[in-house]
């Protein structure tokens, strides 16, 4: 490589060809926005419909395909590439590298999506509708009854599977082959940690998820049976490989979020984070376990008693290492000397509200208990509190974070803890009562209810709007920092802020440790 | 371990790119036929396993009697009609027993039926006979005519001691179109 330096490419070839790490990062934030924004628009769609019993707004039919795009849009559109692109931004600058290992299939990886998310979203515009058989596309509904864009639905989680292991395997090499001389494994940070254990849950699972779709496509267009039962196939053999993936999947996506908050506590501690090792070792813990517990999801479908049994003690095992994770993080924070910026105060967010819907979750996990919680709204307050409350106010307080090392400017405090606590106390609106409907026995998936659900629908819906109309403020802040942001060149934006990423100028300049730094 | 190329982000690429493709094919190859097996092994799920049962000689056992109860459902929109003759019999284990369904084709076209069967309580199921079964083979029926279809099966002496009832279920799905193709039949 020559000696010389220019900046990067001008105008849209800029970021079509990019191979830099920090625009492909930057990339998969400002589309995972947008796709947050969209699932989001269609979730307000649902709680406008919910807000009243009756139907008022929508068809049940149309109802079902928001439901369905909500999930599939938040889950494979906003969630995963929100934090696929928090690892291509951060990972190489926290290793000391200069790039991820393959920059071009990293280009790719990012690319493919765009043209997935069209074709998934266009299915609204098609014959019979968008899918409508929920983000878990169970079999027979998906094939032998599915409208004719589940085909495009098909493809378009093929595209995303394949974007999902190439980001993967990119992870994995960089981060196996790309450290800076003397950062060992044991002295990376946990948000690198954290996102090595996940690809590799992506490279195992994303593949399956591959494998259920194809074999979906085979049944509706090659006249194969794998789950229809008159050719002497199982709808439950469907369940058991989605859910293969689908369990692992949901560690996929907090896994990540764990790495950003141990980076985020110890900083507003002015502390190191507490129990290194244990941290590490839990996380892959957590992740082995994810394995051997999918069953979880299925305990009404039949299974002889043996086989809830063990589902069961499996699952409540994870709540072990997970617990270990919380206290670690608390007891990081015990006797620090505490500031509560606004990444701080959605990390403190995200220990509280994901605790609870850990404890959720382990209400869930007890066999017996589930017959009565399973397919019922106290599941859906459950995932939200974990997969909202939890990886998205830790992807939200990660932008906070590093926002200012991004582009070298502060966003602006006031407005960003306005943004928390209208998102905190929106979303504890919103899904609380959730809680409550659902023991008491309303089901999920429905567009309308049993009069005795009014009020916390009501409640909920409203809720709702209000941690909605908090994104948009958020928004505006990203925005208004990145083009009019008081600048700051601190290399250390916060002073309590250990790591390589913040020994850099501020803003990062384009490339980045072209000699990999001192490790001490 | 093995070394595909010197190159270190080649060689964990190129193994990574394996994993990916292997556990594509695991789906198919492992997933599939260890649900199968699986279910069959463990006698879980309720199914029967559909192969056609070639009777031993054994002594009846008198001193039980098991009641075995029929059901017979139409899966969506399947318009024939469908009944057991008899809806249920008591049996003993090892004894040979017959009985015979009812189905008839309502419609003015020619259609083609498959029945699915799944017995309750699962763990029964292995124990669960059938030397004759209509459900081994599809069921063509002409426009607007009716057949008779016959069972025959034995419970096994094993059937465990608490069982005293069977329930046989049989779905009948319409697979007028997947049969008319060249998919062959089960």
């Amino acid at each position: 490589m020559g000696d010389h330096h220019h900046g990067p490419a001008k105008g849209l070839s800029r970021w079509l060809f990019t191979t830099n790490h920090k625009d492909i990062g930057t990339m998969y934030l400002w589309f995972s926005f947008a796709m947050f924004i969209l699932g989001g628009a269609f979730a307000m769609i649902i709680r406008a419909e919910l807000f009243q019993p009756g139907m008022q707004l929508v068809e049940p039919a149309f109802f079902n395909q928001m439901t369905t795009l909500h999930g599939l849009i938040m889950v494979f559109g906003a969630i995963m590439p929100s934090f696929v692109g928090l690892a291509n931004w951060m990972i190489p600058m926290m290793i000391g590298a200069p790039d991820m290992a393959l920059p071009r299939m990293n280009n790719w990886s990012f690319w493919i999506l765009p043209p997935a998310f069209l074709i998934l979203a266009s299915t609204l515009f098609m014959e019979g509708g968008a899918p409508a058989f929920g983000w878990t596309f169970y079999a027979p509904l998906s094939t032998i009854y599915a409208p004719p864009s589940v085909t495009y639905f098909i493809f378009s989680i093929h595209v995303l599977g394949l974007s999902s292991i190439m980001g993967s395997i990119n992870i994995i090499a960089t981060v196996m082959n790309m450290r800076a001389p003397g950062m060992t494994y044991m002295k990376m940070p946990l948000f690198v940690w954290t996102w090595l254990i996940t690809a590799f849950l992506l490279v195992a699972v994303m593949p399956v998820l591959a494998g259920a779709v194809t074999m979906m496509l085979m049944d509706i267009h090659f006249g194969t049976s794998f789950f229809s039962a008159a050719g002497g196939g199982d709808p439950v053999l469907f369940q058991h490989i989605f859910w293969f993936f689908g369990h692992p999947e949901v560690y996929i996506i907090i896994l990540p979020a764990f790495g950003v908050v141990s980076q985020i506590i110890p900083t507003f501690s002015r502390k190191p984070l507490f129990g290194y090792a244990s941290m590490v070792y839990a996380t892959a813990a957590i992740a082995f376990l994810s394995f051997i517990v999918w069953a979880h999801h299925m305990y009404t479908v039949g299974m002889p008693i043996a086989g809830e049994l063990f589902f069961m003690y499996a699952t409540m095992l994870i709540a072990v290492p997970t617990g270990v994770k919380v206290f670690n993080w608390i007891t990081t924070m015990w006797r620090g000397s505490m500031t509560f910026e606004t990444p701080m105060l959605f990390s403190i967010g995200f220990l509280v509200l994901f605790t609870i819907g850990g404890f959720t979750g382990l209400m869930l996990s007890i066999a017996p208990a589930d017959f009565q919680y399973h397919d019922s709204y106290f599941v859906v307050a459950h995932f939200h509190y974990v997969m909202v409350a939890g990886a998205v106010f830790s992807m939200t307080a990660a932008v906070y974070y590093w926002l200012p090392k991004w582009c070298g400017r502060m966003y602006n405090e006031t407005m960003g803890k306005t943004h928390f606590w209208i998102s905190f106390i929106g979303f504890n609106i919103t899904f609380f009562p959730q809680h409550f409907v659902g023991l008491a026995g309303m089901p999920r998936r429905i567009p309308d209810y049993a009069l005795q659900f009014a009020d916390f629908n009501m409640m909920s819906s409203i809720g709702a709007f209000i941690y909605g109309a908090s994104q948009i403020m958020f928004l505006y802040n990203v925005i208004a920092t990145i083009v009019a942001g008081k600048p700051t060149s601190d290399e250390k934006v916060w002073d309590g802020a250990e790591g390589l990423e913040w020994t850099l100028p501020t803003p990062a300049p384009y490339h980045t440790f072209e000699t990999p730094p001192a490790v001490r | 371990m093995l070394r595909v190329s010197k190159n270190p982000t080649v060689d964990i690429t190129a193994k990574l790119v394996v994993v990916s493709i292997a556990m594509f094919a695991f789906v198919f190859v492992v997933m599939v036929p260890l649900y199968n097996v699986l279910c069959d092994v463990l006698g879980i799920n309720g199914k029967t396993d559909g192969t056609q049962y070639t009777s031993v000689p054994v002594a009846v056992d008198e001193s039980r009697t098991i009641t075995v109860q029929f059901i017979a459902t139409n899966n969506e929109g399947m318009p024939w009609e469908f009944s057991p003759n008899v809806t249920a019999m008591k049996v003993n284990p090892g004894a040979v027993n017959d009985t015979v369904f009812y189905a008839r084709n309502p419609l003015p076209k020619d259609m083609v039926a498959q029945a699915i069967p799944s017995i309750s309580p699962a763990r029964a199921a292995p124990y669960f006979h059938k030397t004759e079964c209509f459900c081994f083979n599809q069921q063509p029926l002409s426009a607007q005519t009716d057949a008779e279809m016959p069972l025959q099966f034995i419970i096994d002496q094993e059937l465990p001691k608490d069982i005293q009832t069977i329930t046989l279920s049989y779905t009948i799905f319409d697979i007028t179109e997947a049969a008319s193709g060249s998919v062959a039949a089960r």
